[in-house]
């Protein structure tokens, strides 16, 4: 292995033991080195890590719930429900005479529960003043770094079904 | 004679030296992009992990040449 061993003549020890105080600094940058490319090597594999984790994640399948009726909450008004787990929390916000949208109520910057704002229009976090668009969920202002999941609602006759979760 | 071999001494750990900088400006780069990543990842976006890992395997590639490259410096600094 003449890349990482030394082909001097000398013992493997008296290489990595130097007897002199000049070869010591050497010695120690060396092994200084060999322990960074070591750490870089970890975060290789980390990386690897996750994206063997991406590539054989399930694709997650979303069910049809039924969210309410139409007409159940006034215009500006809004409903929380949960999905697609029980622990989803969700908001529904009708923001027109026919304009239904919903999204996870979960900030994305540290997970507070995001409420609606009908004086200013938009979603807002209290915890760190995060503003989300109820037009689209992209951040308006504030820490959070992702626009909030949309769900995605399909309507059957008088009933709003949510059929899956959008995250952009 | 030994004023030049002290001489090919010093530049020899000033090359050292400079190689470890650049190699922790890696690491540090790497660190980021690893966490990046993760958070990514965990927010439930995949887009980005590919690119991440090619461009964290290049910068793999970097350090271990680095560190060859002071192996070698190492081996003609203390060449008598």
């Amino acid at each position: 292995m003449p890349l990482l061993r030394s082909p001097s003549k000398e013992p493997l020890w008296k290489d990595e033991f130097s007897m002199f105080t000049s070869d010591e600094r050497y010695v120690t940058r060396r092994q200084f080195t060999k322990f960074l490319t070591l750490a870089s090597l970890g975060m290789f594999v980390g990386n690897l890590w996750i994206l063997a984790k991406a590539y054989f994640a399930k694709t997650p399948s979303f069910p049809s719930v039924v969210v309410g009726e139409v007409g159940e909450i006034p215009v500006r008004g809004v409903k929380l429900f949960a999905y697609p787990a029980p622990q989803d929390h969700c908001i529904l916000i009708r923001t027109g005479q026919e304009e239904y949208v919903a999204y996870s109520q979960k900030c994305t910057h540290l997970a507070c529960a995001v409420y609606f704002s009908a004086k200013d229009d938009r979603l807002e976090c209290p915890c760190h003043q995060g503003f989300f668009s109820v037009r689209d969920g992209s951040v308006l202002q504030g820490p959070p770094p992702r626009p909030l999941p949309q769900i995605t609602l399909e309507r059957d006759g008088a009933r709003l079904l949510a059929v899956g979760v959008k995250r952009s | 004679m030994a004023h030049l071999e002290r001489s090919k001494q010093r530049r020899g750990l000033v090359a050292i030296d400079g190689a470890i900088a650049f190699i922790v400006i890696l690491l540090i780069a790497q660190i980021w992009l690893l966490s990046a990543t993760l958070e990514t990842f965990l927010a439930g976006l995949a887009g980005a992990v590919l690119p991440a890992a090619i461009v964290s395997g290049v910068l793999f590639s970097g350090c271990l040449a680095v560190d060859l490259f002071v192996t070698r410096i190492d081996q003609e600094s203390r060449k008598p």
